[in-house]
């Protein structure tokens, strides 16, 4: 094995321990695997301490979820030792590594919908009459003790699909608290969570560090690993890069281990002349959107921001024809347009790159190739119906160039690429109808650093080429950092516009809140 | 191609393994003659099962060939008695067929129906539109002008080899190609594989599916046409249960019943493996009740060995 430890790695020579000479409760030695001969890990360290939050970070493909599911008892090692509590650690399975104390939260939360929370909680594990008869009574009581510990204002026999995801996610915290767990792993447990949900997110967290718990948070968005996080591992390309208290950290060391080189700056803007109005909305109105009214523009990218159900996806899909139009008008390149579904959409060049492309943006059995030709098929018509593969294949490839696609070919299945390679997809399938009007719904969510990078200069480059583009964002980093203008939605209206210079943070967030401009 | 090639390696060591099994048992097997017969039984059902691959890789199903078929049969029947030319009266009962898979289809799309429970209904209603029609009664096919050319169709032969053998041939030839080279094709494999995503990326999703139906009711139809032909008479209570050898033929050449995956070459291999079993069992003399237990075991080792290949 080669000596994967920076100099200054506590883990060096094999000393275990840390700076205060405490043992880790987790230590994962030399952790190898490969799929079809590919390796996903080679070697890995990784090790958790209770009482602390561990942040395990890297771009998508280094190797973060093939470490969990290991430790998750999902995947055996080729390769490697666990110990945990000192002792060796062998999983036979998902449930050992539960029975153990080692609870995952996936990303997609691994819940009951029609059941209630508690029979959630004790799924598997109802208490039970002699006889075996449910003892709801046992059941209701022990899960709402659990969840006023999390400070969870909800009946414990409510049906779980009725409360909002944040909520959700406290059900799978107090599951995991449930069966005594010792490390708790939290797979991007953020994403799809109000600020105020996120907030006590965290606040949970810290309290689970504080009953001496070791946590390990993997997420994408590095300014929660520096509210939450004590300490960092950072792998890349299924190597560990190394491991560091946060408090030795700035985002930009950061961001520099997860891609081995460092990011003169995140938001690669480019400034070029607007041209005239490509899309003009006058009182739309649809499903959640209520009058709204505003233009896009030939070389810009409107920014679209607000807070989770301020209404930006529907409005997009009511252009895109998915969602129904019922009032307004609608002029792309000044002329009349009212799309009654995406396949009229498309036709009027308007493409739509979903934000959730798993379920809607792509076909994930389907080929690279196949999926970006999709949306534009009829242009590759060959003799007796048949379709040109060749011209095919090659407008696959050209894309593949373009948006530097990382694939071993048109033909390899968009199931098995990286999270950023298949948004590049996605977004080929957006422009290969060679679109006027590009909607790119949350372009960067789940990407890694590196790949972000690559899209905001895809998006610099359309823009160059004349395209409107409405960039749909919940971060507003993102938003401020591309966008030439800024259009910030509430409840389903357009609460406000904003140019590049006036746009700023606490202006964007009080209309997103909806504080009206001006008042104090 | 490899894929879909490596995807039928499965079933095709199956079919062999079973051709080999059955000849050892009975050595007969292995005669040109009862190898022709094995195509010959295979090719009704091949033939529905090809529409079936349509509708089952756009992850629905159609319960209703069987009654497709039986109607349609009826009314080539009758037609036969007219004076309508051949060709006239078979294109008029293909696009019969056509019509029925289209309005089913229509009741899944636009209806927003499940497809199991509209093509239940079809399968019903024809059923009894076949009995009503035919007053309960076969209708016999073998007067009329073109008696003997109707004949031809579903007993003749060409070169040595029965023509409802060319007819599958031909069917399944066109299936592959629409399958894997149309656009028809990629967007049966495009809604199997994520109809939401397929819809958003422009395609017709509610056109493309009754498409499908209607394939699936075309071929059933013609499958109609071969069976009386063969009989020379409409039995109104034909084709009952073919749908499920039809489904049993696409499932064990490895297409998923969710759609998506799943190819026309596994159908073939599908349909064979049933028309070996059932020849198979047919010359050892195996009592009519075994030869249901056999299949259906066949089908369960088929599906099991199918999900093994998944994980």
């Amino acid at each position: 094995m080669q000596p994967l430890f920076e100099r200054d790695s506590p883990l060096r020579g094999g000393v275990l321990v840390d700076e205060t000479g405490k043992p880790p409760i987790l230590e994962m030695r030399g952790m190898s695997k490969a799929f079809a001969g590919v390796h996903a890990l080679e070697g890995v360290d990784f090790r958790a301490f209770a009482g602390e939050v561990m942040a395990l970070l890297g771009e998508n493909g280094a190797g973060k979820s093939t470490l969990m599911k290991i430790l998750a008892g999902v995947y055996s090692a080729d390769s490697g030792e666990m110990r945990f509590e000192g002792r060796s650690l062998e999983l036979k399975g998902p449930r050992d590594a539960q029975a153990r104390g080692i609870s995952i939260i996936h990303q997609e939360l691994n819940l009951v919908p029609e059941l209630s929370i508690a029979e959630n909680i004790f799924l598997g594990r109802e208490p039970v009459h002699a006889g075996g008869r449910l003892d709801w009574k046992r059941l209701n009581k022990e899960a709402s003790i659990l969840l006023e510990g999390l400070g969870v204002k909800s009946r414990p026999d409510r049906r779980l699909g009725a409360l909002t995801v944040g909520q959700q996610q406290m059900v799978e915290i107090a599951k995991a608290i449930s069966f005594n767990s010792k490390i708790i792993v939290m797979d991007e447990p953020t994403g799809a969570l109000t600020d105020t949900e996120t907030e006590s997110l965290f606040r949970v967290i810290r309290e689970l560090r504080a009953a001496g718990k070791a946590v390990v948070y993997i997420s994408h968005r590095l300014s929660e690993i520096f509210a939450v996080c004590d300490r960092a591992t950072v792998l890349r390309d299924g190597r560990l890069v190394g491991e560091r208290a946060v408090a030795e950290l700035d985002e930009d060391a950061v961001i520099e281990m997860m891609v081995g080189r460092r990011l003169t700056e995140q938001y690669p803007r480019i400034d070029i002349e607007a041209g005239s109005a490509r899309l003009s909305v006058e009182g739309l109105e649809g499903p959640r959107t209520k009058g709204a009214s505003f233009e896009a523009r030939a070389g810009e990218i409107l920014g679209v921001t607000g807070l989770m159900g301020a209404g930006r996806t529907e409005l997009a899909l009511a252009l895109f024809g998915a969602l129904p139009v019922t009032k307004g008008r609608i002029l792309l390149d000044g002329a009349p347009y009212r799309p009654r579904s995406p396949h009229e959409a498309i036709a009027a060049g308007i493409a739509y790159v979903s934000e959730d492309r798993k379920d809607l943006g792509l076909l994930l059995d389907l080929g690279v190739g196949e999926n970006m030709t999709l949306p534009a098929l009829r242009t590759f018509q060959g003799a007796f119906f048949s379709l040109s593969s060749s011209r095919e294949r090659s407008k696959a490839r050209e894309f593949i160039g373009r948006l530097q696609v990382k694939t071993t070919g048109p033909g390899q299945a968009v199931r098995n690429l990286s999270g950023g390679n298949q948004q590049k997809v996605s977004i080929a399938k957006g422009l290969v109808t060679a679109p006027r009007l590009l909607i790119l719904d949350e372009p960067t969510r789940g990407v890694d650093v590196g790949a972000k990078k690559e899209i905001y200069n895809i998006m610099n480059e359309l823009k160059r080429q004349g395209l409107a583009i409405m960039m749909l964002s919940s971060e507003l980093a993102e938003i401020l950092g591309m966008s030439d203008r800024v259009m910030v939605m509430h409840e389903g209206e357009v609460a406000g516009v904003f140019g590049r210079e006036e746009a700023t943070q606490e202006r964007i967030m009080r209309l997103a809140i909806g504080i009206k401009e001006g008042a104090l | 191609m490899n894929k879909e090639l490596s995807a039928t390696i499965r079933p095709l060591i199956g079919l062999v393994i079973l051709a080999a099994a059955v000849s050892i048992l009975s050595p007969r097997f292995l005669s040109a003659g009862n190898l022709l017969n094995v195509l010959r039984q295979t090719s009704i059902n091949a033939v529905i099962a090809t529409g079936m691959t349509f509708v089952i890789l756009t992850g629905g199903i159609d319960l209703s060939v069987g009654s497709v078929l039986a109607y349609c049969g009826a009314v080539m029947g009758a037609l036969l008695a007219t004076s309508l030319p051949l060709p006239a009266s078979v294109t008029l009962v293909l696009l019969l067929g056509a019509a029925i898979g289209a309005v089913t289809g229509l009741v899944i799309t636009k209806g927003g129906t499940q497809p199991f429970i509209a093509t239940f209904v079809s399968m019903t209603l024809l059923r009894g539109a076949t009995l009503v029609f035919t007053d309960g009664r076969p209708i016999a096919a073998d007067a009329g002008p073109h008696a003997d050319a109707f004949a031809y169709l579903g007993q003749g032969h060409f070169l040595g080899v029965p023509i409802p053998v060319y007819f599958m041939a031909l069917v399944l030839a066109l299936a592959f190609y629409v399958l894997r080279h149309t656009r028809l094709g990629r967007y049966v494999y495009a809604i199997g594989s994520n109809e939401r995503a397929a819809r958003l990326s422009g395609l017709r999703t509610s056109l493309v599916k009754t498409t499908v139906y209607a394939v699936s009711g075309t071929l059933a139809a013609l499958a109609g046409i071969i069976l009386t032909a063969r009989l020379s008479s409409a039995q109104p209570t034909a084709g009952q249960g073919y749908e499920l050898d039809a489904i049993a033929a696409v499932v064990i050449g490895g297409t998923t019943l969710s759609g998506g995956k799943g190819s026309i070459l596994g159908t073939i291999v599908g349909a064979l493996i049933i028309g070996v079993l059932n020849n198979g069992l047919n010359i050892m003399n195996v009592s009519s009740y075994y030869q249901m237990i056999a299949k259906g075991a066949v089908i369960l080792v088929a599906i099991l060995l199918d999900r093994r290949s998944e994980d």
